[in-house]
């Protein structure tokens, strides 16, 4: 189906009352999580994925997108009047907007983030509807040998590229390779790493790591380093945009949606190396009067720019995703896990056999983004109010949800234990910073990349150079060893200079 | 670059992932031979996994040994003393959950550790928290279970409500 007869299916199908509600509702939810500090998109759609059980597969991922979309808008606000980033997207956003609202200009910052999200949500939804199915084309291609090639490639961007350290990225993508073993090997039927816990042998649940990871392990940082002190929520003032901050707004959107787009869909993922790349290039570009601005009275340009290409990446996250069933965050592994608990496997094929889906899931992007723009800018008050949750309560909240969505699944206090345990392990992994995105991401990918490999090697009769001798695998291992040994070798380059 | 003496904390969490490679390549060995004939059998990948934590291990002890990582990252360094205190609240709060959950149910256990998290990130006002942890607990329970149709048994309190709306107990 080319993409303009798909669009029509989905806004068809996407303008039905119920998905609308569906839509509405999960950009609701969106952004109010996304505006909540401690509770973000990953850890809210694990919370969700039970109603997998009880709502038709398209209703459930409307929502989950509408959740995704939602929390890159929400996050703006808090980083701008709470100056305290959410997630690693706005970090470059908090830079420059809570410099703006210190100086009573937190309207216009707000403003110019709402707006270039949704130009940033556009330009990545439409690109996710045009560029989708020549992916889909070239990928129906790819054997088994060429499928693991992309994971391991995959595994090597999200843990060694992104983040501080490619050691401890590495580290943590292995213990998510370790968690995803857990339980019956399904080849053979053989009990793997349940060390005799009867619990374990249906694995270890997605959700119940991604609560320990992302709730747990959170608040049990958070208690840690907790020292007493008002948190101050800045003064919104007036939203409306000058003719001069749309002016100075516009290009900056533009090039953020364009640099952002391909950041995400690329495997090496992550929103923010994109986000940093348009906060130097929009410095640059600045006029010289409006330059100085940057790092002193807050520039409008280092808020629209980043905060158009967070959304564009974000959105460009989605096309991988739905394309190649390849997660390059963690938001996307856990939903990539709700398209398996519908024993819908993710991939080429999916554009192919549930098209009805995929083009009412890109439908309801577009209209999910038209809905935030509109809750993000004429309701930004209720969002204060929601920031203005004392943090005591915040986390006891938190913390109930995290119990109910895990206790919840199994009624067992095994679960809880491993739980707890796990948010322990996360705790210290905070503390000695390692990257949790990686865990999960591992943890969710490594049995698919196991499955390909024993495929490959199957096909092979066992000949493990199946890998490197089919050029497509080879080319994509090699791209995945310079990803592993590219930066290195420029820095040490670079040095010797 | 001066010489910096190895960090002791980097060194535990170097040797922790070393500790876990291990356990893992010991689980690895035990998994029993696959009667089903398979070109690559059960245990290779668990193989892979552990050795991959073991190099990363050494690595990691590697990198503690000569001075660690943790005072390179700003984050880490440049944070305050720790809140021991805090971190009891919480975690004390977390296990009355574990010990309460079977007899009483989740509202109620879940909203004794909403008071002790509250508690743990300052809050000094255990009975308002309370009030509030019932409300959020109960609203919890019946989003979950009439939402998105999560079966959790139904506890004291859940009960006694159930009850007294005159429907079934699950």
């Amino acid at each position: 189906m080319d993409s303009l007869s798909g669009l029509a299916l989905g806004f068809g199908n996407a303008l039905s009352l119920a998905n609308l509600a569906w839509a509405l509702l999960g950009c609701f939810l969106g952004t109010a999580i996304g505006v909540l500090p401690g509770i973000g998109p990953a850890l809210t759609i694990a919370l969700l994925l039970p109603i997998t059980f009880q709502v038709s597969a398209t209703g459930a991922f409307i929502l989950f997108c509408g959740v995704f979309y939602g929390a890159m808008y929400g996050g703006s606000t808090t980083s701008i009047l709470l100056n305290t980033p959410g997630e690693s997207g706005s970090i470059i956003t908090a830079l420059e907007g809570a410099k703006m609202a210190r100086n009573g200009r937190a309207g216009p910052a707000l403003a110019t983030a709402a707006i270039g999200s949704f130009v940033a949500g556009m330009v990545g939804t439409l690109g996710i509807a045009f560029l989708g199915p020549v992916i889909v084309e070239w990928a129906l291609v790819l054997g088994p040998a060429e499928y693991f090639s992309l994971m391991v490639l995959c595994f090597v961007t999200v843990s060694a590229v992104l983040g501080s350290s490619a050691l401890r990225g590495m580290t943590s993508l292995f213990f998510g390779l370790m968690l995803g073993l857990v339980g019956i090997d399904l080849q053979t039927g053989q009990p793997r790493l349940t060390f005799g816990v009867p619990e374990l042998l249906d694995g270890v649940n997605v959700v119940l790591v991604a609560v320990a990871l992302f709730a747990v392990g959170e608040a049990l940082h958070m208690a840690w380093h907790h020292h007493a002190g008002k948190i101050e929520v800045l003064p919104v003032g007036r939203l409306m945009l000058s003719r001069q901050d749309w002016k100075r707004s516009f290009w900056p959107w533009v090039r953020g949606a364009g640099l952002g787009f391909p950041f995400g869909v690329l495997p090496a993922g992550g929103t923010e190396m994109p986000t940093m790349l348009s906060y130097y290039a929009e410095r640059k570009l600045a006029k010289p009067e409006h330059q100085k601005e940057f790092g002193t009275t807050g520039a409008i340009e280092g808020v629209a720019g980043p905060e158009a290409a967070n959304n564009a990446a974000a959105a460009g996250i989605l096309v991988p995703m739905l394309t190649l069933g390849l997660p390059t965050s963690a938001t996307a592994a856990i939903m990539l896990s709700a398209f398996q608990s519908y024993g819908i496997n993710p991939g080429p094929l999916l554009f192919t056999q549930q098209a009805d889906l995929v083009w009412t899931l890109i439908a309801s992007l577009f209209i999910a983004n038209v809905m935030l723009v509109v809750l993000n800018l004429p309701l930004v008050g209720l969002w204060v109010r929601i920031l203005k949750i004392p943090v005591p309560q915040l986390y006891g909240g938190i913390l109930v949800f995290a119990t109910i969505g895990t206790y919840g699944i199994s009624n067992s206090v095994m679960d809880l234990v491993i739980l707890y345990a796990l948010g322990v392990v996360a705790m210290f992994m905070r503390r000695f910073d390692f990257p949790v995105a990686p865990v999960v991401i591992g943890m969710i990918l490594g049995p698919m990349a196991e499955q390909a490999l024993r495929q490959a090697l199957t096909i092979s009769q066992g000949d493990w150079t199946t890998f490197v001798t089919r050029p497509g695998s080879a080319m994509i291992l090699a791209l995945a060893a310079l990803a592993l040994a590219g930066p290195r070798i420029w820095a040490a380059a670079a040095r010797r200079r | 670059m001066t010489r910096r003496g190895a960090d002791a904390g980097d060194l535990a969490a170097g040797a922790f992932v070393l500790g876990l490679g291990g356990v893992a390549m010991w689980a690895a060995s035990v998994i029993p031979t696959s009667p089903i004939y398979a070109q690559v059998g059960p245990k290779v990948v668990p193989y892979i996994v552990a050795a991959g934590l073991i190099g990363l291990g050494s690595l990691l002890v590697v990198a503690a040994l000569r001075g660690g990582w943790s005072r390179d990252v700003p984050e880490v360094a440049e944070a305050g003393p720790k809140n021991p205190r805090a971190l009891g609240w919480l975690g004390g709060g977390l296990l009355l959950n574990l010990l309460l959950i079977g007899p009483l149910g989740f509202s109620l256990s879940a909203a004794v550790q909403f008071v002790c998290t509250a508690r743990a990130f300052g809050s000094r006002t255990p009975l308002r928290d309370a009030a509030i942890a019932l409300a959020v607990s109960l609203g919890a329970f019946f989003l979950f279970v009439e939402a998105l149709g999560v079966n959790i048994g139904a506890g004291v309190l859940e009960g006694a409500i159930l009850r007294a709306l005159g429907q079934e107990v699950m």
